[in-house]
């Protein structure tokens, strides 16, 4: 199939569209192997290729990311971009690829953004303290099947940021949530569960992310479909910490 | 010749590890501040080595090419991590998984670091639930395991098919733990290219700043590489786009010792190739070789689909040949198998090159909704990237270079001959011989970064005296320098082909000629064309872009220049080693039965390169001992 491609081309601080013609795509190629084709054929010509940054390419990294007709990762739900193959895409189709858009990820070249922000996020609490050598028993904490599988649904999260992309308040919050609920459903995360919910979701803010309105936007194209109920559970842990509830914030009981 | 000293305690093997924690000197919390660290690499062994030093006190200064440290390679490991707890009953026991965990490396492993390594195995586990990694449990709460390829117990731990992203995010939450205390410094998009040694001794690395092209100078008292393996050397492999050799490439260049760099693993169970443009491989899990079955029609040339091949006319080799592990045979056997069906013309799908693994059966026995428990996530991938549905038509698959057992040399406090260059995880050599078998890497990685080098590098400290060094230091501005010059070089080429174009060639020439078989005739061509591939690379390359910006072709083109080099090594050790032996199949050498015939009169030992400044490089030798296992011929039949 052909494509009509219009890519985000930036370096420095201003940016702009610039048209492509991809030619011969099989369908078989994924998004991402379809611009490495592009690419060669830039360098050969003498021109910059398109960056973008990817790394496993098999949607577990959480490194790639562009949004494309407007949509994170693309058109197919439960995606990341480098699983996303051609054959979703129609012989003449005009494509839009843009990077990340929102303050809390700076562009630094053409597709490619600044994500750290979300790693400080992490390093505000989104861990169980636990110094190596300190572990009980495994066999010691038991934990529901039920709870490990609920836990294991918002550890999925992969850290690629389309929560952010899609929300039109520039959100972390799915983020920031999955993360409270992973640790949240665990026994070994009880005695920080409050102070994590208000120290993250306190450094999300920080880091110059907006609000969450319940646009629902993030669960839509999350690659990992992580659903927003983890928002009301990080919301509720969240308030009740700030009354005082919880571990660590004077003790009253959960 | 270089000094190898492997210095593996005397005494029994079940109780090296505690002698040798016994020894180590320590060294106090006072000291341990004044002592600074670089972890090169944020993969398993990386992230868990950093956070478990930035604990004990050390300043602790990582380095990472990924934008974070949660992107490292380890996060796609599937499968599951090993380990001796025996909640099965099974009559597993840390003798058990040493044992098999040797005769898995085909007996080319270092028995006393494999036992260790079995003996960690159980604390782990109990590490990675206290982090709060959310391991598959039964309906009782306790955790859940699978069997695995080359066991006939059931010791694997799972999070569905995404262990290794858990346990990383275990490990990179204890490392992000510390550095929001302000212990740890991470240094994120920075590639290391060289390692400076200054009387002798690892004392710093040089950078380049993947976003500003800066190259930097980083010093320290002691240097860790867990930079992970090279099986991009293959150019196709199931390893992440960016995955690369270069730091342990630049130490051996630096005088470090590389050790059998030919022992390469071909995983069995990857997604075949779709087409010239394809940019890497899709490992399916081993995990679902305990419920997938493996065949290839009986007959060369059926064409039919195969739901219309009855089951009297399927051939399930591994089953008819391996009887006893059926299915979960060893990698490196699954893989030759599946080449030998595929060379008969008995493969299936596109181009012939590939084999079926089929869950009709498991889906009739255990229905579909056990199945898609265990597996749904890997279902999900194969069909989003073959566009087939595996749950009613089988997976075609086909194996594809995966991890290299290979690296460099450590001894058994995981020090390179280079004192104070350590070297953990895929990066060393140590612990999975000729083969590795399937949930071992993890555990690996885990127990040399949050288990041996937290105990080990003390011992160095305590007994080394380091001179003040800076920046300044002339070895420091002389690799700078070299690394400048090194870049401008590949800049101003400006010839006619890709870095891709030239990796892709690398690849092919390697596969074909030192991939699953060689002989001596292959390796004979393969070096000589890689020596051509690389001088034509140096003339003709063209690399787009500026030293000084984000520059992907760059960063590209330095790594494949540094393959060019190391994969006329690993041929050079597939030759030099004339035996066959796990990963390592030299048709030379074979049973009637055509499997592996290891020599070990002449080869129980680890090849180690020496690097030379003119010609070749020098082959030295540590002699492998084993005193509590007796080898034997491998046999899963």
């Amino acid at each position: 199939m052909n494509l009509t491609l219009n890519i985000w081309r930036q370096k420095g601080k201003i940016g702009k569209f610039v048209k492509y013609q991809a030619k011969d795509v099989s369908e078989h190629m994924s998004f991402l192997e379809m611009l490495d084709v592009l690419n060669q054929e830039l360098i050969l010509k003498g021109e910059e290729p398109v960056h973008f940054d990817h790394d496993c390419r098999e949607g577990i990294c959480g490194t790639c990311g562009m949004v494309i007709n407007g949509l994170p990762h693309g058109p197919l739900k439960g995606t990341t971009v480098c699983q996303l193959h051609m054959r979703h895409f129609k012989d003449g189709q005009e494509i839009w690829i843009e990077p990340w858009r929102s303050r809390g990820f700076p562009i630094l070249k053409d597709l490619m953004t600044d994500k750290s922000a979300l790693d400080r996020i992490i390093q505000s609490g989104g861990f169980i303290t636990v110094r190596t050598g300190q572990a009980a028993k495994a066999e010691a904490i038991p934990v529901p099947k039920s709870d490990a599988e609920l836990s294991m649904d918002a550890a999925e999260c992969i850290g690629c940021g389309a929560c952010v992309a899609s929300c039109p308040n520039g959100s972390a919050m799915l983020f920031v949530a999955a993360k409270i609920t992973h640790l949240g459903f665990l026994p070994q995360g009880q005695p920080e569960r409050m102070q994590r919910a208000i120290n993250m979701i306190t450094k999300a803010e920080e880091e110059g992310f907006g609000f969450c309105s319940n646009y629902a936007e993030c669960e839509a194209v999350c690659p990992k479909n992580i659903s927003i109920s983890t928002i009301a559970r990080a919301n509720r842990d969240f308030i009740r910490a700030s009354f005082g509830y919880g571990a660590g914030k004077g003790g009253k009981a959960l | 010749m270089l000094k190898l000293d492997s210095r593996i305690p005397s005494g029994p093997i079940e109780g090296k590890w505690s002698k040798r924690l016994q020894e180590v000197a320590l060294v106090s919390p006072a000291n341990k501040r004044k002592l600074s660290i670089i972890v090169v690499g944020t993969g398993l062994a990386g992230a868990s080595a950093a956070a478990s030093l930035s604990e004990l006190g050390y300043k602790v200064s990582v380095f990472t090419y990924n934008d974070s440290a949660r992107r490292a390679h380890s996060i796609a490991a599937q499968g599951g991590i090993n380990a001796a707890k025996n909640y099965q009953n099974d009559n597993d026991s840390v003798y058990r998984l040493f044992y098999e965990t040797v005769k898995g490396g085909d007996f080319r492993a270092r028995e006393a670091n494999v036992y260790r390594l079995a003996e960690l195995s159980n604390v782990i586990i109990d590490q990675c639930v206290a982090q709060g990694v959310p391991f598959a449990r039964e309906y009782g709460g306790q955790l859940a395991n699978r069997s695995f390829g080359g066991a006939l117990v059931s010791r694997t731990f799972y999070a569905r098919g995404q262990t290794g992203q858990q346990l990383l995010l275990g490990a990179y939450s204890a490392l992000m733990k510390e550095v929001g205390r302000g212990s740890c410094q991470i240094h994120n998009r920075m590639e290391m290219i060289d390692l400076v040694v200054v009387d002798g001794r690892a004392r710093g690395i040089i950078t380049r700043d993947l976003v500003t092209g800066q190259i930097e100078s980083h010093v320290a008292d002691a240097v860790l590489l867990c930079t992970g393996g090279y099986a991009n050397v293959f150019f196709l492999s199931t390893n992440a786009k960016h995955c690369n050799a270069t730091a342990i490439w630049r130490a051996y260049k630096r005088g470090a010792g590389f050790a059998n760099p030919c022992f390469t693993q071909i995983h069995p169970t990857c997604i075949p190739q779709a087409g010239d443009y394809q940019s890497k491989l899709t490992l399916m899990s081993e995990s679902l070789r305990n419920d997938g079955r493996i065949w290839v029609p009986k007959a060369v040339g059926d064409e039919r689909n195969a739901v219309d091949i009855p089951d009297n006319e399927r051939d399930y080799y591994l089953e008819r040949i391996y009887p006893a592990f059926g299915n979960l045979a060893p990698r490196d056997i699954s893989s030759r198998a599946a080449k030998r069906m595929c060379d008969e013309g008995r493969g299936v799908g596109p181009g012939k090159r590939g084999v079926y693994l089929d869950f009709s059966d498991s889906i009739a026995r255990l229905g579909r909704n056990v199945i898609e428990e265990r597996y749904g996530n890997l279902f999900e991938m194969y069909n989003r990237i073959t566009g087939e549905d595996p749950y009613s038509s089988p997976m075609r698959i086909y194996p594809a270079p995966h991890y290299t057992m290979g690296g460099l040399w450590v001894d058994y406090d995981l020090m390179s001959n280079i004192p104070g260059l350590f070297v953990l995880g895929e990066a060393n050599f140590s612990d999975h011989g000729a083969n590795r078998l399937g949930a071992s890497a993890l555990m690996q990685g885990l127990a040399d970064g949050y288990f041996v080098i937290p105990n080990t590098i003390g011992d160095y400290f305590a007994n080394t005296r380091l001179s003040p060094v800076d920046a300044n230091h002339e070895e420091f501005k002389a690799a700078a320098n070299q690394a400048h010059v090194f870049i401008d070089k590949l800049l101003s080429i400006n010839g006619s082909r890709t870095v891709d174009q030239y990796h892709r060639d690398l690849g092919m020439t390697m596969l074909e000629h030192c991939g699953m078989s060689r002989t001596k005739e292959s390796l004979t061509t393969a070096m000589k064309t890689v020596g051509e591939l690389r001088e034509r690379f140096w003339q003709d390359v063209k690399v787009s872009g500026e030293a000084c910006d984000i520059n992907q072709e760059l960063e590209k083109a330095v790594r494949v220049a540094d393959y060019f080099e190391l994969a006329e090594l690993v041929c050079r050790d597939a030759l030099e080693r004339e035996e066959s032996c796990g990963g390592h199949f030299r048709l030379e050498h074979q049973t009637p039965e055509g499997e592996t015939l290891r020599d070990d009169e002449n080869f129980a030992h680890v090849a180690v390169w020496e690097h030379q400044e003119q010609g070749p490089a020098i082959r030295n030798v540590e002699p492998l001992v084993f005193e509590t296992v007796k080898l034997a011929q491998r046999s899963y039949k």
